[in-house]
């Protein structure tokens, strides 16, 4: 019978490693510049760490992974992480609330339920996280970061899409609906229906006239949102000072020339968010999206310690790299004996030993293996006077070898 | 590989509350079945009619799971359990193709009179850990994640989820005729999730490829649209109910005693040890049954879902049989339940067992059967889900299936499965299905179980070995 990979799941080839290690080196050097430090939280954690904060909606939570454990007699469920964020708030929460700024990064696995098998139901993304700070500079900071690793990792065409999870709240709590109205109308609008709140007709015009205007235009600069301002003298408190937080932000993005564009309805599954939320679009695709979620931390029973992140999505942005021409240099020797015998061997490793303990990768050679690839090849041959052929792939000349020190000289020297 | 030959169909019926009712309608319908009704031991039926369609009786709980795996291609059974199949596999392979427009009452949501929950505003809000008890765990959880409750537990079980709030459920979700019905055990109705009528399914598949529309034309008079079945996201807040509150006090020592078979033989044994209970005889039984003992608390409930809830410290002591015990200490192997000893009654020998026409006489050959992948993956029906994958794993059985059943096992060979894991008394049973046993993994019986920590408390202790030793004395 064939061996079957569970469906939903995937093989990372070499090919895919090298460029998940690429995108992984890039966030990470980025955060480290930052002050960002890694962290790595478990695999399995409670699920009602995940329901506790009441933000995931219905229809996210019903698709994680979850099991009782070989002790969860008491009904206790575990899940596999289905999301990044919530865990690390916990860890933060655990062990490092004291602090007054607190910078994290990870690289982690989430895993979700998806109906067709045909996407990942395990999913890889990096993700930073900022606990602490006042508003503004923090919010500013996480975006500036995502989109300095996205710059480095050299994706062509990325757009930065801003909305604001405290005008759609507002919004909504304008329309005065009953208290499971507005939870269905916040899952619709979670799960990416902004349609519902347009057919979700208010007594009052004005907020109609309101809700059509912000789904309707899109800005690309903080003038729109002045626009918008002037325009509705009347919206409520809560309206008012959301906006004015994404004046703050978008006005200090225009002047570090940061471009991005405004658009209320483009954003979804920003369950936790409480204020700027903002995506990364690559050819159609969200690469990667975050925002600020006040909230979180002391919903988790933490104190209320305000908080900002972003994950980059890692399984699409390795659609997007470039195809890098496959990188060997990790072996630039080849060292082979002419034949299989057990001296010959012996003195392949014993050569190759030598070789790496100098700094020089050197691999092992048994069949005909093209020799291209290498800068060095080392034939063995056992004889003496001089026992081994060196042969200079990038000059395509040859030497013969009558000692170890003679073909370190030769390498080195290259 | 599934048959698309015309003419050729397999309809899954039920057993239970629907067989009278659905055995009218095939009748009235002209697809009447010779011999169904609930004294047949045949689970095959074959169509007067059709000779091409057979039909075979299971349990409703398995029906929706046999036709979404395709080994039928239609069904007949409650929305209850379609909808606690499709809320768990909503890409699943089952199509809801009509209410049959018979059934009586709902599932419900509910909560102890006691609990001080009134509506499901308060379960939203809340910061408490709900425990929530259901034959329908699915169902149950649904529920939780809809209403977003911030921490719950869920507890499935076999039968009798009314008798454990207050004191060892917040919530239960079950079938209730109506609020009313639902007032007279004691609980309130917070919330109606979906009314129980019979239905026609079908597996997609075959409903794709194969032709079916003999068989629906025969229904056609009786498809119509019927009541909404989907699960209602509406807050409903309860309506206005007289509740019965039963007189219930929390005791210092908890005893939970079986229902069903089970029931007579403790009865007797209860009275031989001199213990006097009053609503636990063959004519009477009551959920809660009481003592002259003013400190022992008893309940009755499933024998199946006693060692878990003796783990979780709802019952000190419990009276079930090795077998669940078992079934429960494979699945959470550090569980503080502990087998006291064994009582004289209920002895079962729990086998596994293969059609008479394999060519198999032991598990060894069968493990070289499996390996020549004439029956791999090796399909294996039981209701001991946790023992069958430890005898089968233990036996190096090679890839397997297993099939999750609800009791009669028997009735899924040869067509649906290879082997079956069961408990049987004399064996009879499994002979007239022309099925042989092949291995005996253990024998079980009666036996009275603890929970650890309440032997090790200095409170408890005393009271608990009373009762074990006059327990003893009644053997």
């Amino acid at each position: 019978m064939k061996n079957q990979k569970c469906k939903g799941m995937q093989d990372l080839l070499p090919e895919d490693m090298l460029r998940f290690r690429h995108i992984e080196d890039t966030f990470r050097t980025g955060c480290l510049n930052w002050g960002y430090q890694e962290v790595r939280t478990p695999t399995l954690e409670y699920l009602h760490l995940f329901t506790a904060t009441g933000t995931l909606t219905p229809s996210m939570l019903s698709k994680v992974y979850s099991f009782l454990d070989w002790d969860g007699w008491s009904g206790e469920r575990v899940v596999l992480r289905p999301d990044g964020t919530i865990p690390v708030a916990r860890l933060y929460i655990d062990n490092l609330s004291g602090q007054e700024l607190t910078r994290l990064f990870y690289v982690t696995n989430i895993f979700a339920f998806e109906g067709t098998g045909k996407e990942n139901r395990e999913r890889w993304q990096c993700g930073a996280e900022f606990f602490g700070g006042a508003k503004l500079a923090p919010d500013v900071e996480i975006i500036l970061l995502a989109e300095e690793v996205i710059r480095r990792l050299d994706i062509s065409d990325v757009g930065l899409q801003l909305s604001h999870a405290g005008l759609v709240k507002a919004l909504l709590k304008e329309l005065k609906l009953s208290p499971g109205e507005e939870a269905k109308m916040a899952n619709r609008i979670l799960e990416g229906n902004w349609q519902a709140l347009t057919k979700a007709k208010s007594t009052n015009p004005e907020i109609d006239r309101l809700i059509a205007a912000l789904l309707g235009l899109k800005g690309k600069s903080s003038s729109f949102l002045h626009n918008v301002r002037a325009s509705f003298p009347k919206a409520s408190q809560d309206f008012k000072s959301s906006l004015e937080d994404l004046i703050s932000i978008t006005t200090l993005l225009d002047n570090l020339g940061c471009s991005y564009k405004i658009d209320i309805a483009e954003i979804h599954g920003f369950e936790y968010y409480t204020g700027i939320c903002f995506q990364f679009l690559a050819a159609g695709e969200k690469i990667g999206g975050g925002g600020r979620y006040d909230n979180l931390v002391p919903l988790m029973n933490g104190d209320d310690i305000p908080a900002c992140g972003f994950a980059l999505y890692v399984d699409p942005v390795m659609k997007l790299l470039p195809l890098e021409k496959e990188k060997r240099s990790e072996s630039e020797i080849l060292v082979k004996g002419k034949e299989l015998a057990p001296e010959i061997l012996e003195t392949c490793f014993t050569v190759a030993e030598s070789l790496r303990d100098a700094g020089h990768p050197a691999e092992l050679g048994f069949t005909g293996r093209d020799e291209s690839n290498y800068r060095w090849v080392i034939l063995v041959s056992g004889k003496e006077p001089s026992p081994f052929t060196l042969t200079d792939c990038v000059q395509g000349r040859q030497r013969d070898a009558a000692s170890m020190a003679e073909i370190l000289k030769v390498v080195s020297e290259g | 590989m599934k048959d698309y030959r015309a003419g050729y169909i397999k309809l899954a019926l039920p057993k239970g509350r629907f067989l009278s009712p659905t055995a009218s309608l095939l009748a009235e319908i002209d697809l009447g079945f010779q011999d169904y009704s609930d004294k047949t031991k045949q689970y095959r039926l074959r169509s007067a009619r059709f000779p091409g369609l057979s039909a075979k009786m299971l349990q409703e709980k398995d029906i929706s799971i046999q036709v979404a795996v395709g080994n039928y291609d239609l069904g007949i059974c409650g929305s209850d359990w379609i909808e606690e199949f499709l809320v768990k596999y909503p890409a699943g392979a089952l199509v809801k193709i009509s209410s049959l427009n018979y059934g009586e009452g709902s599932i419900h949501v509910v909560a102890s009179a006691e609990a001080g929950i009134a509506n499901l505003n308060e379960l939203s809000a809340g910061r408490n850990d709900y425990r929530i008890v259901s034959e329908y765990p699915n169902l149950a959880e649904a529920f939780a994640l809809n209403l977003r409750m911030r921490r719950f537990r869920i507890f499935p079980v076999w039968g009798a989820a009314e008798a454990y709030p207050p004191e060892n459920a917040d919530l239960a979700v079950l079938w209730g005729k109506s609020g009313a019905h639902i007032a007279t055990q004691g609980l309130i109705p917070l919330k109606r999730l979906l009314p129980v009528t019979a239905f026609l399914i079908a597996n997609r598949e075959s409903l794709e490829n194969k032709d079916l529309s003999q068989i629906l034309t025969c229904f056609s008079s009786k498809i119509t649209a019927g009541p909404q079945t989907s699960i209602e996201n509406e807050l409903d807040i309860s309506e206005e109910l007289k509740v019965s509150r039963p007189l219930w006090q929390a005791k210092e020592i908890n005893l939970a005693l079986p229902d069903g078979h089970q029931q007579a033989p403790t009865s007797q044994l209860l009275k031989r040890a001199g213990l006097a209970l009053q609503g636990y005889s063959e004519e009477v039984v009551s959920r809660r049954p009481s003592a002259d003992l003013n400190w022992l608390g008893i309940k009755v409930i499933r024998p199946q879902d006693m060692p878990l809830q003796v783990a979780n410290s709802n019952f000190d002591l419990a009276i079930t049989g090795e077998d669940w015990l078992r079934e429960h200490l494979y699945r959470f192997p550090s569980s503080p339940v502990k087998k006291l000893f064994a009582l004289s009654f209920g002895a079962v020998k729990i086998v596994a067992a293969v059609s008479q026409e394999m060519p198999v006489a032991d598990i060894d050959e069968l493990r070289s059967l499996v390996q020549s992948s004439k029956f791999a993956p090796l399909k294996v029906a039981s209701e001991y889900i946790n023992i069958a994958d430890r005898y089968l794993r233990d036996n190096h059985i090679n890839p397997y299936k297993l099939i999750p059943t609800w009791g009669a096992s028997e009735a899924f060979l040869p067509e649906d499965a290879d082997m079956l894991i069961d408990n049987v008394q004399t064996g009879k049973t499994l002979e007239q299905h022309k099925l042989k046993i092949i291995d005996v993994l253990f024998r079980s019986s009666a036996c009275l179980i603890a929970n650890k920590d309440s032997l090790a408390s200095s409170d408890k202790k005393e009271k608990m070995e009373f009762l074990t030793r006059k327990l003893q004395a009644g053997l």
